[in-house]
């Protein structure tokens, strides 16, 4: 006998040691996420896939799955808390889809249409984060990230590198390289390197192929980021070589 | 029995490119459609120059100088209705993109130390808006209704938004018809 949990009323089950968000996303059940990544331990700062167990509220990609669990997901009270987390996530940055590389890739844009987002609705804070174009091969648009970490994690765990790092505290918190000279080109990142796959938005960049997936034709604008989140681990952008 | 009172429309671009009039006017032959429902104001369209009293006002491109201010408050004024269309609109777009700079070395480099500009002078023209020191987006002036997300927003979506205000349900774009970019 396996054992399962409630989500929206539809049994789920479970392996021992999954989190609710695994479970749910092993069982074809979409929960809203953006921090996690299949490949890394949870991390848990996002708050997208929040969900409510009675009256309390967890993050289900850190929470591990229970018995008998009654669990609510998909319902307007939850996607209302969703939406006002990617509205401040827009309004913190520096996000003009028009012309960022990531756009119809990106999973805090998708995100933003699978909420029926239409707008950051806060005041713009347009914080003033200066390119690192010193690499010959790689940019990095400090403008985007929304601290996940998850290159901080694919450096350090997967690449054995530690080429990014977060550093300061609350607002002040940002991403820096760990070089003398703070720019990535006195690093040793390489293009194959697995921190160059997992930014969810876009930051870290192969320089020279930013258009040669034309907008209009990418990833997102095929189906929605809910619908893709259930076939795949790995975040491949449309069109790249499995 | 009277015909139905056609709802009022005014339009503007303030610190937008006109795109999305452009994309608006790619509603094509449902122009035809909507002109049974709605008439102008305010308008490239009509070229009447003060907005008078409207149900739907709807607004391309942010704020960048102070005739843009006027205009928007103008608007927010006369519109039961006002609906932000468009990137610059709702973020600020592209104009946006030099709010971290100071507006005053923009103004240097753009018209005196760009190479070429030897004999080059800043605008001063009485006639001329002053710039405001950064651009904002509509909702950060006055309030706004309703957004319409895209560079620029798809004549599809305009036309699914509006016909979904008009027939008195919330508007929504729904997969492949909002877009950030
Ligand atoms: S990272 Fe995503 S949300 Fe941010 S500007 Fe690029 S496409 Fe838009
Ligand atoms: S650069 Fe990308 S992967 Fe790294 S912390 Fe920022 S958003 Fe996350
Ligand atoms: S996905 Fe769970 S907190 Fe980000």
């Amino acid at each position: 006998m396996s054992d399962t949990f409630h989500l929206d009323g539809v049994e789920v089950k479970f392996e021992h040691g999954q989190t609710v968000l695994q479970a749910a996303l092993a069982a074809g059940k979409y929960i809203p996420h953006l921090c996690y990544h299949p490949e890394f331990k949870p991390h848990g700062s996002c708050k997208l896939c929040t969900v409510k167990i009675g009256s309390r509220t967890a993050a289900s990609c850190t929470m591990p799955a229970e018995t008998g669990l009654e669990i609510e997901s998909g319902i307007e009270e939850l996607n209302a808390l969703r939406r006002t987390l990617v509205q401040m996530l827009f309004a913190e940055g520096n996000h003009f889809c028009p012309s960022c590389e990531k756009s119809g890739n990106c999973m805090l844009q998708a995100l933003g249409y699978d909420l029926e987002v239409h707008t950051a609705g806060f005041r713009h804070q347009y914080p003033d984060r200066p390119l690192d174009a010193s690499h010959p091969d790689i940019l990095l648009d400090f403008n985007r990230c929304i601290l996940c970490e998850l290159c901080v994690r694919a450096s350090g765990e997967v690449d054995g590198k530690n080429v990014f790092a977060l550093s300061g505290r609350g607002a002040t918190k940002h991403l820096i390289v760990n070089a003398a000279s703070g720019q990535l080109k006195d690093t040793d990142i390489a293009l194959g390197d697995k921190a160059m796959q997992v930014c969810p938005v876009g930051v870290i960049l192969k320089k020279r192929i930013g258009f040669s997936i034309p907008i209009g034709e990418r990833r997102y604008d095929q189906r929605p980021i809910s619908a893709q989140a259930l076939d795949d681990a790995p975040r491949k952008p449309a069109g790249a070589k499995p | 029995m009277s015909e139905k009172k056609k709802l009022r429309v005014a339009t503007t671009s303030l610190a937008g490119c006109f795109g999305c009039h452009m994309s608006f006017l790619d509603i094509d032959e449902r122009l035809l459609t909507l002109l049974e429902l709605v008439e102008f104001d305010r308008s490239p369209i009509t070229d009447i120059k003060h907005c008078g009293p409207c149900d739907i006002g709807l607004i391309e491109g942010g704020i960048c100088n102070v005739e843009n201010v006027h205009v928007l408050r103008e608007f927010r004024k006369n519109c039961k209705i006002l609906i932000a269309i468009g990137s610059c609109a709702i973020t600020g777009g592209l104009p946006a993109q030099r709010n971290h700079l100071d507006l005053g070395s923009c103004l240097t480099e753009v018209y005196l130390t760009e190479p070429g500009l030897a004999h080059g002078h800043i605008p001063n023209d009485p006639e001329l808006p002053l710039p405001l020191d950064k651009v904002h987006p509509l909702h950060e002036v006055v309030k706004i209704d309703y957004f319409i997300p895209g560079c620029p927003p798809s004549g599809d979506a305009i036309w699914k938004f509006l016909t979904d205000l008009i027939a008195g349900k919330t508007p929504e774009l729904g997969h492949g018809l909002i877009k950030y970019d």
